[in-house]
C-alpha cells in the first residue's frame, strides 16, 4: 500500500538530490503502539461478507449497548454486507429506530463515566484509530486481575476500565500468576472449557468483529479500490494518446 | 454533397474568426494568448524540473475544485460528523475529500520541488528577484492555508497542533496573551476559533494565492524564463526579434511535454488518492480519526509531514533568553527559517547562476542543505529526546549556515565558463 508513491517520478532526476527527499518523506514509518505485548497480525477481508456479518451480530450483541458507531448508517451497512432489510430490522435494530439512522448506544455518556471511570468511545473508526492488529489483540488479551474494579486487566490497553464482556464466549483467562501486578508475568493461560467457544473458534469470532470495525471505518473502501483501477487505465491511455501527441510537436523542435 | 460539406465547414470557420475578431476588438483575448502562450518564447533546454511549475498550478487547480465542493457539505459547526458524512453519505464525497487531502500533501511535494529547482538553477538571480519575492510570498500563504485547513475536520491532531501553533503566539513578550485570545477569538480553541479558520481556509487565503500565483506568471513573462545553464535567451535574438534558444510556449511545451507530464503526476497522484490515502498516517495523521478532545492530548503531538523541517527547527530552541520564554524564541527561529530563502537573490555573489557552472564549494553546500532539510523533517515527527534536540540544533545551524554564508562561498569558489548558447540535454 505504501510503496506506490514512489514510482512514476524517477526517469532522469533519479540521481538528483530532490528525489533522495521525496522517498525519504514519503517512505512512512511503521506507527508502533506503546504496548510491550507481541501482536499477532490481523488481516482484515472485506470481500469476506459472512465474517463481516457475523462481525456485525457479534458487535449488536455484545457491544452496541456501551459502544455506538454513530457515523454509521443500518441501511448502508445491510446494502454493503449483503443483508436483508427485514433481518435488519428484526435482529439488529434498536427498538424505534429507522433503517436510515446512524448505530447509536443507548448509554448514557455521563452515567458510563461514573460506572468505568472512562465512557466507552464511539467505534466506528476505531480500526483506523488503533489500527487492526491492536484491535484484534486487544479483544483477545483480557485476564483476570482481581486489583481492577471489574476484576479483569488487559495486555494490550493496561488497566482498561472496560469489562472483558466476551469472557462467556472466550472463557477465563489468567496469567499464570498469584498476582497479577507482578512485571513479567508470563503468558496467558486459559482455563480449557471454561467457555462457550474453543480457543479457535473465539479467534474467529475477534476475527469477524475486527474486521467488521474495520469495515466501520471506511466503509467506501472497497468501492475506492474498484473505482482506482478505471482512474489509473484511463490515464494510461490517455497519457500513450498524449504522449504521440506530444511527440510529433518535439519532433519540430531543433537540436 | 461533399463539397456541399466543405462550404458548410468554411462558413464555420469564417463565424468563428468573425466572432474572435469582434471580442479582439474589445477585449485583447488574441494578444493576451499570443503574449503569454503562443508567441511566449521558453528556452528549448527545459528539463524535468522545469515541470514543478506547471503541476503547482494543476494541484492549485485540484484544491480549488474540490474545496469548492467539500464546503458544499462541510459544516464548521458540527465539523468532525459533517466530514464522516461527506465520507460516508455525500455521493463521491470520500473521493472528493480524499483528492484534497492528497492534494494538500501533494502540493508541497511539487512546490518544494519547484523552489528547490529554483536553488539549483540561480532561478531567484536578477532579473528574477521579484518573480522569487513573489513566490516566496506564495509560500507562506500557502503554510498558513494548509494550517488552518488542517484545523477544519476538527480530529484530535487538528486540535491539538492547532493549540500547540497558537499557543506561540501567546510567548510573545506583554502583548502575547492578548494577542493569543484575539487569534482564537476565545479563552480556548473553540467553535470561534475553527469557523475564523474556515473563513480564511475557503476564501480568504485562496483569494490571496490565486492573485498572488497571476502576479507570478506576469512577473515570470515580463522577465522570461531562466534555464539550467542559467543563461538568458534573449541575449541572442534573430532578425524578428525572437531569442534563438527560444521556442513558443505553446504549442511545443504545453502539449509537447505538459500535458504528458500532468498525466503522468496525475497517475502517481490517484496511485495514492485511491490504494494510499493516509500514506501510512503521513498525509492524514491516526489521531485525526478521534475527535477533538481538550481532555486528551495525543501521545504524540506531530504536524503533517510538510511542516515537520520547521516543527524540529521551533523545537530546536530549548534556551529562555533575555528572561522571553524558549517558546518565543522557536516562534521567531521557525518564521526566520520559512522567510529566510527570501534574502537568497541578494546572498547568492556568484558569477554564475547554474549549479552546471558553479564550484564545488556551492554543490557541496547545496547537499547539505537538502540532506540537513530531510533530516530536520524526520526529526519534526518523532518525539523528542536530548539527542534528537541537539540533532534538530546542529541541523538549524546548518540550515541558517547555508544561506549566512553564501555570500562567502559563492564568492572564493572557482566557477566554470558558462556557455554562450544553451546546451541541450
Ligand atoms: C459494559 C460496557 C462496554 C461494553 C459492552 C464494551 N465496551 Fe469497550 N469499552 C468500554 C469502556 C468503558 C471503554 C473505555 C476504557 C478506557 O478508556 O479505559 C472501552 C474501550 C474500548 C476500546 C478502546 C477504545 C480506545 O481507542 O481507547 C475498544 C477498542 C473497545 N472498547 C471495543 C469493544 C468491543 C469490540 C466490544 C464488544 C465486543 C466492547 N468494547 C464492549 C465499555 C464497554
Ligand atoms: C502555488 C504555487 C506556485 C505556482 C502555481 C507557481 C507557478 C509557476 C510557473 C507555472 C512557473 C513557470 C514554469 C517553471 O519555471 O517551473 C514558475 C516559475 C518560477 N517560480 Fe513558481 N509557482 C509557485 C510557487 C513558487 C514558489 C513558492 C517559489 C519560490 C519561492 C517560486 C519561484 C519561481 C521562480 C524563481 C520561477 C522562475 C524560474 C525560471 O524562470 O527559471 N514559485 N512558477
Amino acid at each position: 500500500m505504501t510503496g506506490s508513491a514512489k514510482m512514476g517520478l524517477g526517469k532522469r532526476g533519479s540521481k538528483t538530490l530532490g528525489l533522495a527527499l521525496l522517498v525519504v518523506l514519503l517512505t512512512p514509518l511503521s506507527q508502533a503502539m506503546e504496548s510491550e505485548w507481541p501482536m499477532t497480525p490481523m488481516n482484515p477481508d472485506l470481500q469476506n461478507l459472512p465474517s463481516l456479518q457475523n462481525g456485525w451480530r457479534l458487535f449488536t450483541n455484545y457491544c452496541l449497548g456501551c459502544h455506538s458507531l454513530k457515523y454509521q448508517r443500518y441501511e448502508r451497512t445491510a446494502d454493503d454486507l449483503g443483508v436483508p432489510h427485514d433481518i435488519v430490522l428484526e435482529q439488529l435494530l434498536f427498538s424505534g429506530q429507522k433503517i436510515g439512522e446512524q448505530m447509536t448506544t443507548a448509554m448514557d455518556p455521563e452515567m458510563a463515566k461514573n460506572w468505568f471511570g472512562a465512557p466507552p468511545p464511539d467505534l466506528t473508526m476505531v480500526a483506523r484509530l488503533r489500527g487492526v492488529d491492536w484491535l484484534y489483540n486487544y479483544l483477545r488479551t483480557f485476564y483476570l486481575d482481581e486489583s481492577r474494579p471489574f476484576g479483569v486487566n488487559n495486555k494490550v490497553f493496561p488497566n482498561v476500565g472496560m469489562p472483558n464482556v466476551l469472557q462467556e464466549l472466550q472463557g477465563t483467562q489468567t496469567t499464570g500468576c498469584a498476582s497479577a501486578a507482578e512485571e513479567n508475568c508470563g503468558e496467558l493461560v486459559l482455563l480449557e472449557g471454561s467457555g462457550q467457544y474453543t480457543s479457535e473458534e473465539f479467534d474467529q469470532a475477534v476475527y469477524d468483529i475486527v474486521n467488521f470495525l474495520y469495515y466501520t471505518g471506511e466503509p467506501s473502501r472497497l468501492e475506492r479500490h474498484r473505482t482506482g483501477v478505471f482512474v489509473l487505465l484511463f490515464l494510461v491511455i490517455l497519457f500513450v494518446f498524449t504522449f504521440l501527441l506530444g511527440r510529433e510537436y518535439q519532433k519540430d523542435v531543433k537540436h | 454533397m461533399a463539397e456541399d460539406a466543405q462550404a458548410q465547414k468554411g462558413k464555420l470557420a469564417k463565424g468563428w474568426l468573425n466572432f474572435i475578431d469582434w471580442v479582439d476588438e474589445r477585449f485583447p483575448l488574441t494578444e493576451t494568448f499570443e503574449f503569454h502562450m503562443s508567441k511566449y518564447y521558453a528556452p528549448k533546454n527545459f528539463n524535468f524540473w522545469y515541470l514543478f511549475g506547471v503541476l503547482s498550478m494543476v494541484v492549485l487547480v485540484i484544491q480549488l475544485l474540490t474545496g469548492i465542493w467539500l464546503t458544499m457539505s462541510y459544516s464548521p459547526s458540527d465539523a468532525f460528523a459533517s466530514v464522516e458524512y461527506i465520507m460516508r453519505d455525500v455521493e463521491y464525497g470520500w473521493l472528493l475529500r480524499y483528492l484534497h487531502s492528497t492534494g494538500a500533501s501533494a502540493f508541497f511535494v511539487v512546490v518544494y520541488l519547484h523552489m528547490f529547482r529554483g536553488l539549483m538553477y540561480g532561478s531567484y538571480r536578477k532579473p528574477r528577484e521579484l518573480l522569487w519575492l513573489v513566490g516566496m510570498a506564495i509560500f507562506a500563504v500557502l503554510i498558513i492555508e494548509g494550517f488552518a485547513g488542517y484545523l477544519l475536520p476538527w480530529g484530535n491532531m487538528s486540535y491539538w497542533a492547532g493549540q500547540v501553533i497558537v499557543s506561540l503566539v501567546g510567548a510573545i513578550p506583554f502583548i502575547g496573551p492578548d494577542l493569543m485570545e484575539w487569534v482564537r477569538g476565545d479563552f480556548l480553541m473553540s467553535d470561534i476559533t475553527l469557523n475564523r479558520f474556515f473563513a480564511l481556509h475557503v476564501i480568504a487565503l485562496p483569494l490571496v494565492l490565486v492573485m498572488l500565483v497571476f502576479v507570478h506568471i506576469v512577473a515570470l513573462h515580463h522577465v522570461g524564463s531562466s534555464n539550467p545553464d542559467g543563461i538568458e535567451i534573449k541575449k541572442h535574438k534573430d532578425a524578428n526579434g525572437i531569442p534563438l534558444d527560444g521556442i513558443p510556449f505553446h504549442p511545443y511545451y504545453t502539449i509537447g511535454h505538459d500535458v504528458p507530464a500532468i498525466v503522468i503526476f496525475l497517475f502517481v497522484f490517484c496511485v495514492v488518492v485511491f490504494y494510499a490515502p493516509e500514506m501510512g498516517g503521513y498525509f492524514i495523521e491516526k489521531p485525526n480519526f478521534e475527535v477533538a478532545n481538550p481532555l486528551k492530548t495525543p501521545e504524540h503531538i506531530a504536524p503533517v509531514w510538510y511542516y515537520t523541517p520547521f516543527y524540529a527547527m521551533l523545537r530546536a530552541a530549548t534556551y529562555p533568553l533575555f528572561g522571553v520564554p524558549a517558546k518565543f524564541w522557536g516562534f521567531v527561529v521557525m518564521a526566520g527559517a520559512i522567510v529566510m530563502p527570501a534574502a537568497l537573490p541578494w546572498l547568492d555573489r556568484s558569477p554564475v547562476k547554474s549549479m552546471r557552472y558553479k564550484g564545488l564549494l556551492s554543490k557541496i553546500t547545496l547537499a547539505l542543505f537538502i540532506v540537513t532539510f530531510v533530516i530536520l523533517g524526520y526529526l519534526g515527527t518523532i518525539a523528542p529526546s536530548p539527542v534528537s534536540t541537539l540533532a534538530a540544533q546542529i541541523g538549524t545551524a546548518i540550515y541558517f549556515g547555508y544561506f549566512v554564508l553564501m555570500p562567502w562561498y559563492t564568492r572564493i569558489e572557482k566557477t566554470k565558463p558558462v556557455p554562450d548558447r544553451v546546451t541541450m540535454p
